[in-house]
């Protein structure tokens, strides 16, 4: 009877220990990958902007046009990404690549799609929730929003034009012309892919972006792309 | 399993309670830090399926 009791209580001791590292693995994937994400994509948006250098300053180099991204390896950071609607304060590194280490650093590029201001699609990837979750509000980006895409050589201005909200398997959306595999693309596209709804993987919630500009870097990016819209969450 | 570690600790109430603290610290901090980046790729939370984005058959766009 004692042994009875005895192995009762200890499969209870057992089972609320159980219970708590449940609930304390909820708070580490909700809370703290939000916090060491945040500050890991802050470092890197910080080594980025050193790296490219100060804007407005005439290009040391060989004058020419501006060089332009061909390949990057995998997990390398080598864009800015910043969206007004998101706050003033908004930037985000992007990462060659989309597996699951790279979307902890940042938003991901998914590899083989075009590169920030190519004819064709540059397809962008970046989570929901969790990880400094980059695309949080994706669902609040509206038609004429502004998409600001830093590099080394230039700021490259999209405005949003549309969402679709699909299942994972549309790989379409990421097709040199959204949503028409196999057409030719004669403009230059941004495509931003999320997790919809939040805390869920079942569909995606997908923003279609035209290029408006390309400023190269020595020309400094015009404040008026970068105002925050009425409204606006951030 | 907690009685008996209760009375292992040695000291008055105040000092068990203490190192009882320093304990739980050290347990979340090697879960955070260790134990819970390893496991989370297996775990079916973030969404079942973390693939890359491919543009091919059978292939979706990256869960995230």
């Amino acid at each position: 009877m004692r042994g009875l009791r005895w192995g009762v209580r200890a499969l209870g001791e057992v089972v609320i220990t159980l219970g708590m590292l449940l609930l304390l693995f909820v708070a580490w994937q909700l809370w703290w990958t939000d916090v060491t994400a945040n500050r890991a994509q802050a470092s890197t948006i910080q080594a980025l902007e050193k790296g490219f250098g100060p804007p407005g300053r005439p290009e040391r180099r060989a004058a020419g046009p501006p060089a332009t991204l061909r390949k990057v390896p995998l997990g390398q950071a080598f864009a800015i990404v910043r969206i007004p609607r998101f706050g003033a304060d908004y930037a985000r590194p992007v990462l060659e690549g989309t597996d699951r280490d790279t979307l902890i650093k940042g938003m991901g590029h998914y590899s083989g799609t075009a590169f920030p201001g190519q004819v064709g699609n540059f397809a962008l990837a970046g989570h929901r929730t969790t990880y400094g979750r980059p695309l949080n509000n994706i669902d609040l980006l509206q038609k004429g929003d502004v998409i600001v895409v830093e590099t080394k050589a230039s700021y490259i201005v999209y405005t949003v034009d549309r969402h679709v909200i699909v299942t994972p398997d549309k790989v379409e959306v990421i097709a040199p012309v959204p949503q028409r595999p196999g057409a030719k693309p004669t403009q230059a596209w941004l495509t931003m892919t999320a997790c919809h709804p939040k805390f869920s993987a079942q569909y995606r919630d997908i923003v279609f972006a035209k290029l408006v500009k390309n400023i190269a870097r020595a020309s400094g990016l015009p404040s008026s792309f970068m105002a925050v819209p009425a409204g606006a969450a951030g | 399993m907690y009685g008996p570690l209760w009375r292992m600790l040695p000291g008055p109430w105040q000092v068990k309670a203490l190192l009882l603290l320093v304990l739980v610290v050290g347990v979340v901090a090697v879960c955070f830090l260790w134990l819970f980046p390893a496991i989370a790729p297996h775990i079916p939370f973030n969404g079942n399926s973390i693939q890359t984005g491919l543009q091919l058959h059978g292939y979706s766009t990256a869960a995230a």
